[in-house]
């Protein structure tokens, strides 16, 4: 084979690096626990149950009455349609971005080739834009936005578009590193363009990966729509609010059980995709 | 010159001297097999050659141009007239094979015909007729996931046939095909380089079958080169010493008695039996 090399040594080169990992992993964790005032032997104090159960309690029975149902019909198609046109908005801020910034497509990094610091600092750039989009939480925005465009799904809307869109953008860029880059790569050597690189090299890999991880950002934005309808966004979360304030329990849960058809239709729904593109 | 190389030196990013002082020159339509022990650098000679790996020192000129002196997009260009044959394909599995032959002249496409292409093929008689020619037209629709391992090396190759590069370079092309197959296929890539005038570097594991098919033959050892001479003037003791460390059985395709036919001279001389050899 190659030149003689230094022999391979008698143990596990790597044993000791594993090992200060985990102790490292154990000195970070304890104290973040303790900070996080983290007893969980608390939850099952005799009184705390007691309350928790009281709180349960008046959730049951679920409400059912029309007028309810009607109102819950109607918020449960705004956050549905706050979520979709959120994400719809951050997939388009989210792609031109992790396009730029993924590694695996980029040409000035094979050999390294001419603009090789141009692309790096674009790279960069694109990063960083991402960050910005997503430090932020979608509350922060959404409080911003209702004030500026007033109550209604309007603000939610912007508010997931901007910090999903950083989301996203991290993630896809992410993907498509982590998938395999050969076929990506070989293109781009055989003087393909980044576009039909990505089409041709990447998205038959990583294709699955990016479209459930859509849909479970699709799901997210599901239930922080709902959050946002606390503070004003319209949909479920504006209804769950003026429940809980009138200490409807009943109407609460049925709420809840909503949000949970809810998620069980993105987990239908990211099935049936991933079945789609596998 | 088509391809010349002038005291080419490469070093990996991780230390690992991989060429030194390799010199090499091919005319315009001239082949050339490199032959070696694993790990001798051929493959890494071929990615300098394909403007894949820049190298450390020497000078480097591909179809008469040094790439790394060039604009972005004009290396892009000369890419597209350079085919790379890889080892291992670089072929997304879920691609249809159609799909995977097509991609091969995305150097040439705009990005709107590339990605129109991935809904209807733009051209499915040119890709039907370079499978053909590796005896895999039946196979067009298929998905890459359905093939052998020898069919998705083939359609690798008819990526390059159907690519119609001016610069042919094939990195042990036939590794994964029976002596059968692969003789057939070194046939096609030296078709193509007779009737479009390209130049053919290819690496062989075989050395009957370089010595069959290619009528100049160089010997690559531990990143040199060895020698560079006519076929008819490699010796068997200039085979020894090249193979040294693989002990004294030089590889060639296996005992199939059909691949040995070329090699009446070398017959008595080499022990050429070494079943399950590539």
């Amino acid at each position: 084979m190659k030149t003689p090399t230094l022999a391979a040594p008698e143990r596990d080169p790597q044993a000791r690096r594993r090992a200060t990992g985990v102790l490292l992993g154990v000195l970070v964790l304890w104290p973040m626990l303790q900070l996080a005032e983290f007893r969980p032997a608390a939850l099952f104090e005799s009184g705390n149950l007691k309350v928790m159960g009281g709180f349960l309690s008046a959730f049951l029975p679920p409400a059912s009455s029309v007028e309810f149902l009607g109102l819950l019909l109607k918020a449960t198609l705004e956050t549905l349609a706050m979520a979709t046109a959120g994400i719809a908005l951050a997939f388009v801020i989210a792609t031109p971005l992790a396009l730029a910034m993924t590694h695996s497509l980029s040409v000035s990094r094979i050999g390294p080739g001419p603009g090789r610091w141009r692309g790096e600092a674009f790279r960069h750039g694109a990063r960083l834009l991402l960050t910005l989009l997503r430090a932020v939480p979608e509350l922060v925005w959404a409080l911003l936005f209702v004030r500026a465009l007033g109550l209604g799904p309007a603000a939610g809307v912007l508010a997931l578009a901007i910090t999903y869109g950083g989301m996203l953008g991290k993630v896809y860029a992410e993907i498509l590193e982590s998938s395999d880059t050969r076929p990506g790569r070989a293109l781009l050597e055989a003087g393909s363009g980044r576009i039909a690189a990505l089409a041709y090299g990447l998205l038959p890999g990583a294709a699955q990966e990016l479209a459930s991880y859509t849909v479970y950002r699709w799901e997210c934005a599901v239930r922080a729509s709902v959050v946002m309808g606390f503070v004003g966004a319209g949909g479920l979360g504006q209804l769950m609010d003026q429940s809980m304030k009138m200490l409807n329990g009943g109407e609460a849960s049925t709420i809840l059980l909503t949000f949970l058809l809810l998620v069980l239709l993105a987990d239908a729904l990211s099935a049936a995709l991933r079945r789609l593109l596998a | 010159m088509s391809l010349s190389l002038d005291g080419i030196g490469l070093v990996h990013p991780n230390g690992q001297r991989a060429l030194q002082r390799v010199t090499l020159a091919a005319a315009g339509g001239e082949r050339v097999a490199i032959i070696g022990p694993s790990g001798a650098g051929k493959t890494t000679l071929l990615r300098v050659a394909a403007a894949s790996l820049r190298p450390s020192e020497g000078r480097l000129q591909a179809l008469a141009v040094n790439p790394w002196q060039l604009s972005a997009r004009a290396l892009r260009r000369l890419r597209a007239r350079i085919g790379v044959v890889h080892q291992a394909p670089p072929i997304p599995p879920r691609l249809r094979v159609v799909t995977a032959v097509l991609a091969g002249r995305l150097g040439a496409w705009s990005a709107g015909k590339a990605l129109a292409s991935l809904l209807y093929p733009a051209d499915i008689a040119g890709a039907r007729e370079v499978l053909a020619r590796l005896d895999l037209a039946d196979r067009l629709f298929e998905r890459c996931d359905r093939l052998s391992g020898g069919q998705l090396q083939r359609v690798g190759i008819a990526r390059v046939l159907y690519q119609g590069p001016e610069l042919l370079l094939a990195d042990e092309p036939v590794s994964a095909l029976d002596p059968a197959l692969a003789d057939a296929a070194v046939g096609q890539l030296i078709a193509q380089s007779e009737a479009s005038g390209a130049t053919l570097v290819a690496s062989l594991h075989a050395v009957d079958l370089a010595l069959k098919w290619f009528p100049r033959i160089g010997g690559m050892r531990e990143g040199v080169v060895m020698f560079d001479v006519p076929a008819r003037e490699v010796t068997r003791a200039m085979l020894h010493e090249l193979y040294a460390t693989e002990g004294a059985v030089l590889p060639t395709q296996g005992n199939d008695p059909s691949a040995l036919a070329p090699l009446q001279t070398l017959a008595q001389v080499v022990p050429i039996a070494r079943p399950g050899c590539r």
